[in-house]
Formats: C-alpha cells, sequence, structure tokens
C-alpha cells in the first residue's frame, strides 16, 4: 500500500477542487457533521424530490480525505432514492473497514479501499455519509464521530 | 551485573525501538504522550513479581515484609528524587489526572466556597481544567485564566493583575505539553505566596526532562505520571506539603487507609497513607523506583542538554521547510515541537509521516483551549525523549518534505 495509492487521486480530483461545494438555499434535508479529534467540520444540504436525491451540496473544512469523501459522495448519491443510498452507504464502510468490495463495482469510490489499512482515518472517510444519513433521517442532533 | 545506562548507549536498553511500523525502521517521537521503557524497568517489574510478591502492610511474614520494604522503598526513592522535604509528602495515585482529582476533590472541596477563585493558564492540559470545572459546577468556585502570549510564553503581568484575595489556588502546568514552554514557575510561586495563594505544578511534562527541586520550587502540590517518566502505566506520584496532607480529608475510602474501624466510627491513618485506599500499584511503584534510578544513572542535566540539543537542530531544520509554521516560540522550552503545515490537514501529515515509519501525535493535544487560542483546528507535535536521534530528525524532515511534495500537486 503506498501513499500515493491512498491519496494521489482523491487528493488531486476532489480534496483540492471538491464537487457540489456551497450550500443549497431550499434544501429540505440539512445537517451538520462534526469530528472533534480532527476538528473536521461539515454541513449537508439536500433536496429530497419525489424520493430522490435531486440536489445535494456540502461545505466546511477537513483534512484531505474526509473533503474528498464528501465529495465523491455527493457526486455517487445524486438522483438516487433512499434506498439506494442506504445500500451505498453499507458497502462504502464495508469498503473502509476492510478494503473488500464484496465484487460490486465501487465506481470512483473504490479509491477509498486504502483507508482500511488506516483505521484511524475511517472516521475521515465516513462522516459525510454518517451526516447525509441522519439529514435524510432529520435527526435532531447533530453527527459526531466521538 | 548490570552497567551503568549512558545516553550513549540508551536504545540498547528500549527493545521496542528496534522494530518496524509499516515496513520502515520506527521512528518514535511521541514520547510527551508516553515514553518507552528501558528493560531495567520491566525486569525489575518481572524480578518483583517472580521473587518478592505480596501485598503490603499486612501480612506478618517476611514475605509481606520484604513487599513493604519495597514500596516504601520507592516512596524514597520518588522522595529524593524530587528532593522532597519527607518521604510522607509522596502519595502513590494512578497518573497525573489523578493526581489533580485528588487535590480537587479534597483540598478544594473543603476550602474552596461559591466566588473563590483557581487560576490556571491558557495552556494547560485538559486534565488541570476539567476537575476545576467540575468544582465550578459543584460549588460555584469561579476558574480565570492566565493569558498567554503569541509565542506561548505566559503574560506575566496578567498573573499579577489576576491574583486576588479571592484567588484560593494557582493551577499551573510547569512545562506545556504542546508548546513545550518551560513556565517561570519559581517566580509565579512566590508572587502567589506573597498573597498567601498555594500552587499546584502539573509537573506530566518537565519531570521526565529536567531536574526538578519541589523544595527550591517552594510549590504547594506537585503532580507527575510515572508513564512519562520511562516507568510503567498505572502509577503517578502526587507531592504535597505536609501541612497541607495534615489537613486535607479524605480521599477515596477503604482498606489501607485507616487506623480503626468499627460499625459506627473509623480514624484515619496518617498521611500518604490516608491518601491510598486499597491495595495499591505495587509493582507500579517498583518499576517506576527502577525508572527513576535508570534516568538518574544518566543525569537529569545530561537528559535535558541532550534533549536541548536536538530541539535546536530539529527546529532550525523545520524552519527551512516551506508552509511549516512552528506553535510555541518561547524560550525555555522542552524537546516538543508542535507545527502546523499551509494547505495540508494535520491528520494528513501525520499519515505521510505513518508510511515512514514515523509516530508523530496529531490532534488537539486534549488542550482544545489552546487550539482555539492559536485559531487551528488541530496541531502536529514531534517530541523527544532520552533515546532520540539527530538521525531520526533528518528522517522525520524528510517525510514532511515529501508531505509538503505530494499535496502541493497541482490538478
Amino acid at each position: 500500500m503506498s501513499l500515493r495509492e491512498l491519496y494521489l487521486e482523491m487528493l488531486v480530483d476532489h480534496g483540492k477542487h471538491p464537487r457540489n461545494f456551497g450550500t443549497l438555499p431550499h434544501a429540505s434535508h440539512q445537517h451538520a457533521g462534526h469530528n472533534p479529534l480532527c476538528g473536521d467540520q461539515l454541513l449537508v444540504y439536500l433536496t429530497l424530490t419525489d424520493g430522490l436525491i435531486s440536489d445535494i451540496k456540502f461545505e466546511g473544512s477537513g483534512c484531505a480525505i474526509s473533503m474528498a469523501s464528501a465529495s465523491l459522495m455527493s457526486e455517487t448519491v445524486k438522483d438516487k432514492t433512499l434506498d439506494e443510498f442506504n445500500h451505498m452507504f453499507s458497502r462504502f464502510h464495508t469498503l473502509v473497514t476492510t478494503g473488500q468490495t464484496n465484487d460490486e463495482d465501487m465506481g470512483k469510490l473504490s479509491i477509498f479501499s486504502g483507508v482500511a489499512e488506516f483505521p484511524v482515518r475511517v472516521k475521515c472517510a465516513t462522516l459525510a455519509w454518517h451526516t447525509l444519513q441522519a439529514a435524510l433521517a432529520k435527526d435532531p442532533n447533530p453527527v459526531t464521530t466521538e | 551485573m548490570s552497567i551503568k545506562p549512558t545516553l550513549a548507549n540508551a536504545r540498547q536498553d528500549f527493545p521496542i525501538l528496534a522494530q518496524t511500523n509499516r515496513s520502515k525502521p520506527l521512528v518514535y517521537l511521541d514520547s510527551a504522550s508516553s515514553a518507552q521503557k528501558p528493560r531495567q524497568v520491566t525486569e525489575a517489574m518481572a524480578a518483583f513479581y517472580l521473587n518478592d510478591y505480596a501485598n503490603i502492610h499486612r501480612g506478618i511474614y517476611e514475605l509481606s515484609e520484604r513487599s513493604t520494604t519495597l514500596f516504601e522503598e520507592a516512596r524514597t526513592a520518588v522522595a529524593n528524587f524530587i528532593h522532597a522535604a519527607h518521604r510522607e509528602e509522596i502519595v502513590f495515585v494512578k497518573n497525573t489526572t489523578e493526581g489533580i482529582n485528588l487535590v480537587a476533590d479534597t483540598f478544594g472541596r473543603a476550602q474552596f466556597k461559591a466566588g473563590d477563585e483557581v487560576l490556571i493558564s491558557a495552556m494547560e492540559h485538559h486534565s488541570n481544567i476539567v476537575p476545576w470545572l467540575q468544582l465550578k459546577e459543584q460549588l460555584g468556585i469561579i476558574l480565570k485564566v492566565i493569558p498567554i502570549t503569541d509565542a506561548g510564553a505566559i503574560d506575566l503581568l496578567a498573573y499579577q493583575n489576576l491574583l486576588s484575595t479571592r484567588t484560593k489556588l494557582v493551577a499551573l502546568s510547569h512545562a506545556s505539553n504542546v508548546l513545550g514552554t518551560i513556565n517561570p514557575v519559581k517566580e509565579m510561586i512566590a508572587l502567589a505566596h506573597a498573597k498567601q495563594i498555594p500552587v499546584l505544578l502539573d509537573g506530566a511534562q518537565a519531570i521526565p526532562h529536567m531536574p526538578v527541586d519541589v523544595q527550591n520550587l517552594d510549590c504547594d502540590f506537585y503532580v507527575f505520571s510515572g508513564h512519562k517518566l520511562y516507568g510503567p502505566t498505572g502509577i503517578g506520584v502526587l507531592y504535597a506539603k505536609k501541612t497541607w496532607l495534615d489537613k486535607m480529608p479524605v480521599y477515596q475510602s477503604g482498606g489501607g487507609m485507616i487506623e480503626t474501624v468499627s460499625f459506627t466510627d473509623v480514624t484515619y491513618a496518617k498521611a500518604p497513607h490516608k491518601f491510598e485506599a486499597g491495595t495499591p500499584d505495587i509493582a507500579g511503584a517498583i518499576g517506576l523506583h527502577a525508572a527513576i534510578q535508570y534516568v538518574t544513572a544518566i543525569g537529569m542535566p545530561a537528559i535535558y542538554a541532550h534533549e536541548q540539543t536536538l530541539l535546536a537542530y530539529a527546529e532550525e531544520k523545520m524552519a527551512k521547510i516551506a508552509g511549516l509554521r512552528i506553535i510555541g516560540t518561547a524560550k525555555p522550552k522542552l524537546g516538543v515541537i508542535s507545527f502546523v503545515m499551509d494547505d495540508i490537514h494535520p491528520h494528513d501529515v501525520g499519515t505521510v509521516l505513518d508510511c515512514e515509519g514515523i509516530a508523530i501525535r496529531a490532534g488537539h493535544h486534549c488542550a482544545m483551549p489552546l487550539m482555539a487560542r492559536f485559531n487551528v483546528p488541530a496541531m502536529l507535535r514531534v517530541s523527544f525523549g532520552l533515546y532520540n536521534t539527530e538521525k531520526e530528525i533528518d528522517v522525520m524532515v524528510a517525510a514532511i518534505e515529501q508531505a509538503v511534495k505530494l499535496f502541493n500537486v497541482e490538478a
């Protein structure tokens, strides 16, 4: 496992130039996520239309892994149903904790497989996903990794 | 039998250092978090368990007497190491955190009332903040904070202005776990004592790196952990002046801390036993004794000088890395360097270094208010122990430069 494998692609493409970065003024759902250990802060906004995540944006600051993860998540979940999101999150969680894809095509998300070798960074990779999940559930409490 | 330990041969005493971390030779630069243990410590503990172990202060048989003697010899060794006037002023606790909690729970509860002030500094570890916040919640005391300069030094003028008739205790780190700053504690204690205010020093960071003389400092309380001093986890020390220990109410209660017990009444043992309820960490005290013998044989002044050399060497090299900013530049400071990088999050740098075999700390260092003071979410920290070398610093500097290259790739 080289560092370049872990970082390079997502950094160059997403960590530095995150997609869907910003706010959604008419979001139907929004939620805050926080990783107190690293100081990562996220706000996720989405619009749910006819059961589909029709639009999603996020803002915040954090390490390269958390920013790239939020960016790639926002691209991946757009126009997906809640069931599809939950399935994707489950696969993503397996990927970053075990490195395994269960033979499913993870697309761009597969670049996170290296995170499994760095257990302390799993929280960075999953913060955006947990935050989006809480947004969809209209959880009254902000997400925290601790 | 044993060869006198020296700085030059120290690495041989720490077998753990001869391993790899992510397939690279381990470079351990996190001694401020916890120090590694020399064989002399682990062998002393093993020998104690194999040959001399029994409960202490209880048995009427020879083995228990021997165990008791070894435990009490450890207390004497601690007293001598920090130049306490009396061995009875040494209370064994589990770590610095428990030492501060003990003072807050006994001295604090007995002496403080609503509106009284405890004065701490802006560079304190959570362990010297939260116990006082507990008393704020429970007794209504007020926590006041001595500001620090941008360089990371105590603002002495502000300190003097904060000392008042309402101040009932100054609780201060001897040296900062983040900034490395060695505070002018002797001067600060004299200023507090001029107003009859007692002073507690959190010595967790200072004790492994410099000679400490509690009588010369004239502090009222001094607390530290064994595990940062190359000793085992689970043992720590509270030094308190005898006059305070005699006045302080009991902490935890049970066996070992009593004189007589009936179902209606109890009389307590004298200090230090009054504060050591239950069977203590006997082997931990034996291990701490061995650690004190180890660092004393090398010499605390020699350890201080060695780490100052490493500090100067590292700071000079790190200053040349583009985008690297050291936080904590006040002198004198210990061999602790906290830093941040422009545009690279501390945890990303930490992972790059981890991949090069280097163990350093990244995060808030249990000092969230200090992170806020410097307006950063987290910092990286390298810290030196007696076993570190300039070559290890070269490896670290090269790895930081590699991180800079990696993260500055343009899309």
